[in-house]
């Protein structure tokens, strides 16, 4: 009896991989198609570009498309905009979460608890409950149509400084207790003992940082009404609405330039961003 | 940062009496050093978050359009939006864009974490995992732009894909009745790698022991998935659903690049009725309530979840 068993789950299993790695396969190319067809179509002539069945390797292969988009907008400009913006606010939550982080997880003092329980609450609160009351702050701040105004609300982060909290935690106590039998206070056990030690959990806190705000498209739409403080995704949607030619391989190439500082985060800081998700899940 | 001294741990007196004697002085430094961490953020949230949420409740008892003063309308505001046709539907639309995308969300995440589990090469789990991980580092925006093209009607690849199995083309975007789920296949697209790289953290946290155990008792292939590996993974499972149900309920790029809310209101969701009563009509009042009205729902659904998350969340 059990014999028979384990020699059926013995058939099974011989028999499972390749099935499942070809439907990985499929489901792959699936996943990735759409990006590759953006950026074979944007190397198309505008006559090509709708050419079915879709061909991958263009036959006449031509930039003609990014000079469009340079023409069109001014691209140099919205990346300069959108990495100000996003370097900004990545090094902003770096401090704010890293120092929060570390109060909640090392330090002693009263309402800890429910101020933690008001970081975490906010988790939930979403944006476009808060836009318009954040829209007349700012209004009153006179920061509205300025990167400034999409900066400084996005640096306090609940997301980060729940992680910083975890990231902390998870560090041996015993070496801010020895540093502090060699009489450093509570500045010098930061600064010299964990906050080196730090570094991972922060690099995690800016890529995340850095992917959310490099591709955020509500707050900027809102906020920014001058087109020379548009960042890359509202121009795009503008360059869209500006194509009367026809040609799709001008909105295409503009979609692949500015997929470029994504495409380097998620190889640069894949690891971080793909420990900041999954922490999310298994921490708790 | 080069000059970092992890100061080295002496040998202690063993004495638990050595719970250092704590002058007061240090525990003044403390307090002070906590206070100026928290400031930033704890100021941020409050002028960004909290008063906000309490301006939102506020403004959404009060007529308003920037220009002349407000002026006090009780429960005008939330009668008003309750009984406009085009708020009904968008919140309609909002649960139906949101059961159907979280459930496919983490269908298709399940199934590819526990496929992406199983035994390969580890350059090829680590070549599948990136690509599924691939679309969420792109722009909602953009790649909506993109998926424009993809779900034409007549020059679209999706269409030309399904006419080599024989599908007759399907007006995507056009259509009142196919918007919707273009929309949805869209926003799965792009967000099932959040939900799949928590489910492969999930399931690398089970122990192996476990399926071994599972496995000796003659449990195989999907039994030992419903019966082992499920409730092990429920954990994870609520953290997925919940984070999915929120991002979902604030589905707003897609619709509002693919299809502009229509054909008619059929894409129109909660957000984009938000977006344009204040940023394009200036009823700021209206659309207060209908924001104070979503942030009701989103609690109202994450409470219910974890009331229901009882009885199915198997902690270890």
């Amino acid at each position: 009896m059990s014999q028979a068993t384990l020699s059926l789950s013995r058939t099974r299993h011989s028999l499972a991989p390749w099935a499942r790695i070809a439907g990985l396969t499929v489901c792959a190319l699936l996943t990735l198609g759409p990006v590759i067809w953006t950026v074979s179509t944007s190397l198309r002539t505008p006559a090509e570009s709708f050419d079915l069945p879709p061909r991958i390797i263009p036959t006449h292969p031509t930039t003609e498309a990014y000079h469009g988009v340079f023409d069109q907008i001014d691209v140099w400009l919205l990346a300069l905009n959108s990495t100000l913006v996003t370097a900004l606010i990545a090094v902003g939550q770096m401090i704010t979460a890293g120092l929060a982080g570390y109060a909640f997880a090392r330090l002693e003092f009263r309402f800890k608890k429910p101020l933690f329980g008001l970081v975490l609450a906010t988790m939930m609160v979403p944006l476009q409950v808060t836009i318009v009351p954040v829209f007349l702050v700012l209004k009153s701040m006179g920061l509205t149509d300025t990167l400034l105004g999409l900066i400084v609300p996005a640096f306090p982060t609940a997301f980060g400084t729940f992680l910083m909290r975890q990231y902390f935690l998870g560090m041996p106590k015993d070496l801010g207790e020895a540093a502090m039998l060699d009489g450093a206070g509570p500045w010098r056990i930061f600064r010299s003992v964990y906050a080196p030690l730090a570094a991972p959990g922060l690099a995690i806190v800016g890529v995340l940082a850095f992917n959310y705000h490099w591709n955020e498209f509500f707050r900027p739409l809102i906020l920014e009404t001058s087109s020379q403080n548009y960042t890359l995704p509202l121009g795009l949607v503008s360059l869209q609405g500006n194509l009367g030619t026809g040609s799709i391989s001008v909105v295409l190439a503009g979609v692949v330039l500015s997929m470029i500082p994504a495409v380097a985060v998620f190889v640069v800081g894949q690891r971080p961003l793909r420990e900041g998700i999954t922490s999310a899940g298994v921490n708790r | 940062m080069t000059n970092t001294r992890i100061p080295a741990v002496r040998p202690r007196p063993a004495a638990p009496a050595a719970v250092a004697p704590r002058p007061s002085a240090r525990d003044r430094g403390t307090r002070l050093l906590a206070a100026l961490f928290l400031a930033p953020t704890i100021v941020g949230i409050v002028v960004f978050t909290v008063v906000p949420i309490a301006g939102s409740v506020v403004l959404s008892l009060f007529h308003w359009n920037v220009i002349d003063s407000p002026s006090f309308a009780g429960a005008a505001n939330y009668r008003e939006v309750l009984g406009d046709s085009t708020v009904l539907v968008s919140f309609r639309n909002t649960l139906v864009f949101m059961v159907f995308a979280v459930a496919l969300q983490l269908l298709i995440a399940l199934v590819l974490a526990l496929a992406v589990n199983g035994r390969m090469p580890v350059w090829l789990r680590s070549v599948f995992r990136s690509a599924f991980f691939f679309p969420l580092v792109l722009s909602a925006a953009s790649i909506s732009v993109v998926m424009k093209y993809l779900f034409n009607q007549d020059f679209g690849v999706v269409n030309w894909l399904l006419g080599l199995i024989g599908i007759a083309p399907v007006p995507w975007l056009t259509s009142e009745n196919s918007a919707m789920a273009a929309v949805i296949l869209v926003y799965v697209w792009q967000q099932f790698g959040f939900s799949f790289l928590l489910f492969v953290g999930g399931l690398n946290n089970i122990p192996k022991e476990i399926h071994e155990a599972a496995a000796l008792d003659g449990a195989t292939g999907l039994r030992k998935h419903l019966t082992v590996t499920l409730p092990l993974l429920s954990p994870t499972l609520l953290v997925a659903s919940v984070v999915g149900i929120i991002n979902a309920l604030q589905v707003f790029e897609q619709p509002y690049v693919l299809t502009n809310g229509g054909p008619g209101d059929s894409t129109r969701t909660v957000v984009m009725v938000i977006y344009e009563n204040a940023f394009e009509q200036l009823r700021f009042g209206e659309a207060s309530a209908v924001g104070v009205l979503l942030f009701v729902l989103i609690m109202a659904v994450t409470a219910l979840q974890f009331r229901l998350s009882r009885r199915f969340v198997h902690y270890q």
